[in-house]
């Protein structure tokens, strides 16, 4: 492994969003405006929206870095470039922690715009504080970076990939705790929720909104989240062949 | 002369059912252009993706400079040149330059050097800030070529370098390999033109995943007693 050739990938990753201003000004607007949306959605209801909303900044950020990462990395496996890399003396491990290291500053500048939004102009308190929301944001954008790393090795084409996102995430949005509290749940899908990521990114959210004090509770969810990333991008990089068979 | 590679008996069924090759043996002499020359469809992308290591080999064996193909020893020695772009074409000229060299283990200073050096090499210094997209066909593949060229490794393998260019740019880029190759460099290049042989050093003609013919253009005139190398393809196919 090294070092240098880790930031020159993350460099060159984000050397390409640049040429991508479109892309940039999604992956910055969006989050915030679908936030926006749902407080007018809840317009009569501001304690629903003051609860959900902590939790959405730890889902929108996690399925875009899913999508972008996934796409991005099928395209490198479809385009050669990938292929060019491993006949050259580079680590699988320097690329997928490039890439990891290149969406973890997107994703720190989508969750500083992205909690600014919600803390300062929609007027959501969170209990936690800015700096937790950050954290649990930026973590779950993290997860699914490597998710998306990890689910592009299955696709052979970029509609496949986009496909993944119903495939991986929607089940997890639909037991995470997010819209149905998970002990009312039947006890099969609660068991499945205990081994699900998002589970746990949600659960962090959820506690940074009504916990003044960074706990022990909240360090577990971190470390579960940040365990699933860390299994994602080795497994992401155990796809990747330097040999195929014929 | 030094061998840089020795295939021995090496076959190959691509997806557990198309003959891509059939007990092919061949030496590729050290410092010499080979030409592998044959039609769509002969072997001989599976042929270079064999010795560039990008392929298992479950029967037979290739060896690079004494080793086995795709081994790590040979990573910073051999470089291939795909079919496919296989650049970035969202990033500028100058990026994927210096990318690439960054990954074959430069520092950023060695790399803005080794960019500089292969634009002027390849005749893209003027188009260093383009974004890759933007440049014509035969441009592009101009940049491939120069991603291969980084780091002047032993083995170059280009798989049909030469599509898309226009004849002065073509004779250009032949005058570059045969430079490459005085200076040392093995280079095999695939073609399905038959034209390009004669600018080769050695050839290796392939059918059906089977080598028809493997010596010197001329030699290989001569015995074929034809006029060009087609006419000698076509004679030892039968036709």
């Amino acid at each position: 492994m090294s070092i240098t050739k880790t930031f020159a990938t993350a460099g060159r990753v984000l050397g390409q969003l640049r040429h991508d201003p479109r892309t940039v000004v999604l992956l910055f607007i969006l989050p915030p405006v679908l936030l926006t949306l749902f407080k007018y959605v809840f317009h009569d209801q501001e304690k629903v929206f003051d609860n959900i909303a902590p939790m959405l900044l730890g889902i929108f950020p996690m399925i875009m870095m899913f999508l972008i990462t996934s796409i991005a990395t099928l395209r490198e496996r479809r385009s050669g470039t990938l292929e060019r890399l491993m006949t050259m003396p580079v680590s699988k491990l320097d690329y997928v922690l490039g890439y990891a290291l290149a969406f973890s500053v997107v994703a720190l500048l989508q969750a500083i715009i992205t909690s600014g939004v919600l803390l300062y102009m929609l007027n959501v308190s969170v209990a936690g504080g800015a700096l937790a929301t950050i954290v649990g944001a930026v973590a779950a954008a993290l997860l699914g970076t490597a998710l998306g790393l990890f689910a592009s090795a299955f696709a052979r084409t970029e509609f496949q990939a986009i496909q993944f996102m119903p495939a991986f995430i929607f089940p997890q949005l639909l037991i995470c705790g997010l819209f149905v509290a998970r002990d009312h749940m039947a006890d099969l899908l609660q068991w499945i929720a205990n081994i699900m990521p998002l589970t746990y990114s949600v659960d962090l959210m959820k506690q940074v909104t009504t916990a003044a004090d960074w706990t022990s509770v909240h360090t577990g969810d971190l470390l579960v989240v940040l365990g699933f990333t860390i299994a994602a991008l080795v497994l992401g990089s155990i796809t990747i062949r330097r040999q195929e068979r014929p | 002369m030094e061998s840089a590679i020795k295939i021995n008996k090496l076959s190959m069924l691509l997806d557990g059912r198309v003959q891509a090759l059939k007990d092919v043996t061949l030496e590729f002499q050290a410092g010499k252009i080979t030409g592998l020359i044959g039609p769509s469809g002969a072997g001989k992308t599976t042929l270079i993706r064999s010795i560039v290591g990008l392929l298992k080999t479950p029967s037979g064996a290739v060896r690079v400079f004494g080793q086995a193909a795709g081994s790590a020893g040979l990573r910073n020695a051999v470089a291939y040149m795909a079919q496919d772009l296989s650049v970035y074409t969202d990033l500028t000229v100058k990026e994927n330059l210096m990318y690439f060299a960054r990954m074959k283990g430069q520092s950023h200073r060695q790399a803005a050097v080794t960019a500089q050096e292969l634009l002027k090499m390849t005749d893209m210094a003027d188009k260093a800030s383009s974004v890759v997209s933007d440049l014509s066909g035969g441009q592009q593949q101009r940049v491939s070529l120069a991603v291969a060229l980084i780091g002047q490794p032993k083995l170059l393998v280009l798989d049909e370098p030469t599509v898309e260019l226009d004849p002065v740019l073509r004779s250009n880029l032949w005058k570059l390999f045969h430079q490459l190759a005085d200076n040392g460099t093995t280079l095999i290049i695939s073609s399905h033109s038959m034209d390009e042989a004669s600018r080769c050093d050695d050839l290796v003609l392939i059918r059906g995943g089977e080598v028809l013919a493997h010596s010197a253009p001329d030699k290989l005139l001569e015995k074929t007693k034809t006029h060009s190398v087609e006419q000698a393809f076509l004679e030892l196919v039968g036709q």
